[in-house]
């Protein structure tokens, strides 16, 4: 039995968004994404837009969006059940390509959960039909980049679920 | 009280060649406006966001000069925009709120404390360098140019006529003659590509 150590740093997650040309990040801090913030006020490419709630982040996307910009949402999975009426009208109804960068409160691997932020979580994309990754450690970076393509044929968002909250995003 | 029509009449002599948002306007905009490709006639498409739209729209165009028609309900409903906003500070934004005090598309109810809230001070106290308040067309009239031609973000509060609704949604005259999508491909190709 091999036990899996590997984590998703956050240089990784940042190389990923440069890769993929985004210019803004609309965002809301979660409770372990600090490093990422760090990492990414440092970096001159981007342009970060903090929000009070996350419903904010679909509008403020999609205008960014229509004006040629390449917005990414970096929102926690609490927030993201906030957003429905939002992400609805702003995004999915306006096609928006767009990828949302969800951390996954509450996740385990073990399918286990006893936080309701990630019951739900997976129920609620599915309600919306927006199709959705899972990302745990480093091996999983290239779906980010998926993410963004499929964004990109569907205009329309795009999730993915930030697995690895609890240890590698906050060292 | 200020006429919706009346004040769009007046700001569209100073209008320029800005890109318009005329959010709860738009019903009224459509027939006064001499350059509809610039214009940005989203409907509702979620109540609450033209604000954070208008934003994001003005940071990925800085070049253009961006006015936004927003109104006091949307503004409750997502009021943690302004410090957003605030932050970002865009120079080339214009965030006008159209105020009527109540809910007029569905009937005419009172917004939340209609009667005492001060949104210009609200935007002020959200960290909008310049803010204004009008209740009467003479006085925007004497203003509107000044406020064009200084920098923003600026926030103008504007007290207005209720043009209250009680048809059913099904049943309302359909005032925009373009869809979404048409209005956003025609502002794209007006705007041209981001540099």
């Amino acid at each position: 039995m091999t036990q899996q150590t590997a984590e998703l740093s956050p240089e990784t997650v940042l190389e990923e968004l440069k890769k993929n040309g985004v210019t803004h990040v609309v965002w809301l801090p979660d409770s372990e994404t600090n490093w990422l913030y760090l990492l990414m006020q440092a970096e001159p490419t981007l342009d970060l837009i903090t929000v009070s709630r996350e419903g904010q982040a679909f509008s403020t996307a999609a205008g960014l969006a229509v004006g040629g910009a390449k917005p990414v949402i970096l929102i926690q999975n609490t927030g993201l059940q906030e957003s429905g009426d939002s992400m609805r009208g702003w995004v999915m109804g306006m096609h928006i390509p767009v990828v949302l960068m969800v951390g996954y409160r509450g996740y385990t691997r073990h399918g286990d959960n006893t936080d309701t932020a990630a019951t739900y979580t997976e129920p609620f994309l599915n309600a919306y039909n927006i199709k959705y990754y899972l990302i745990e450690n480093n091996d999983d970076a290239g779906r980010i980049t998926r993410a963004f393509e499929e964004a990109e044929k569907a205009q329309g968002p795009v999730a993915v679920l930030v697995g690895d909250e609890f240890h590698g995003f906050n060292r | 009280m200020i006429h919706t029509e009346d004040m769009l009449k007046v700001f569209a002599k100073y209008r320029g060649n800005a890109v318009v948002i005329p959010g709860r306007g738009g019903r009224h905009w459509h027939t006064i406006s001499d350059k509809p490709e610039r214009d940005v006639p989203l409907g509702d498409p979620a109540m609450g966001g033209h604000g954070s739209f208008g934003l994001g729209f003005a940071l990925a165009r800085p070049n253009e000069k961006v006015i936004l028609f927003d109104s006091e309900g949307d503004i409750l409903m997502n009021m943690g925009a302004l410090p957003t906003i605030a932050e970002k500070a865009p120079p080339n934004f214009y965030h006008f709120m159209l105020d009527n005090g109540v809910y007029a598309t569905t009937g005419g109810q009172p917004v939340p404390n209609a009667q005492n809230i001060a949104y210009d001070v609200i935007a002020k106290g959200s960290g909008y360098p310049s803010t204004f308040s009008f209740d009467n067309l003479e006085d925007f009239t004497n203003n509107i140019e000044a406020i064009l031609n200084a920098p923003g973000p600026v926030f103008v509060a504007l007290k207005i006529h209720p043009e209250v609704e009680n048809v059913p949604i099904n049943q309302r005259i359909r005032w925009n003659p373009r869809s979404r999508d048409k209005v956003i491909s025609d502002l794209q190709a007006e705007i041209g590509p981001r540099k």
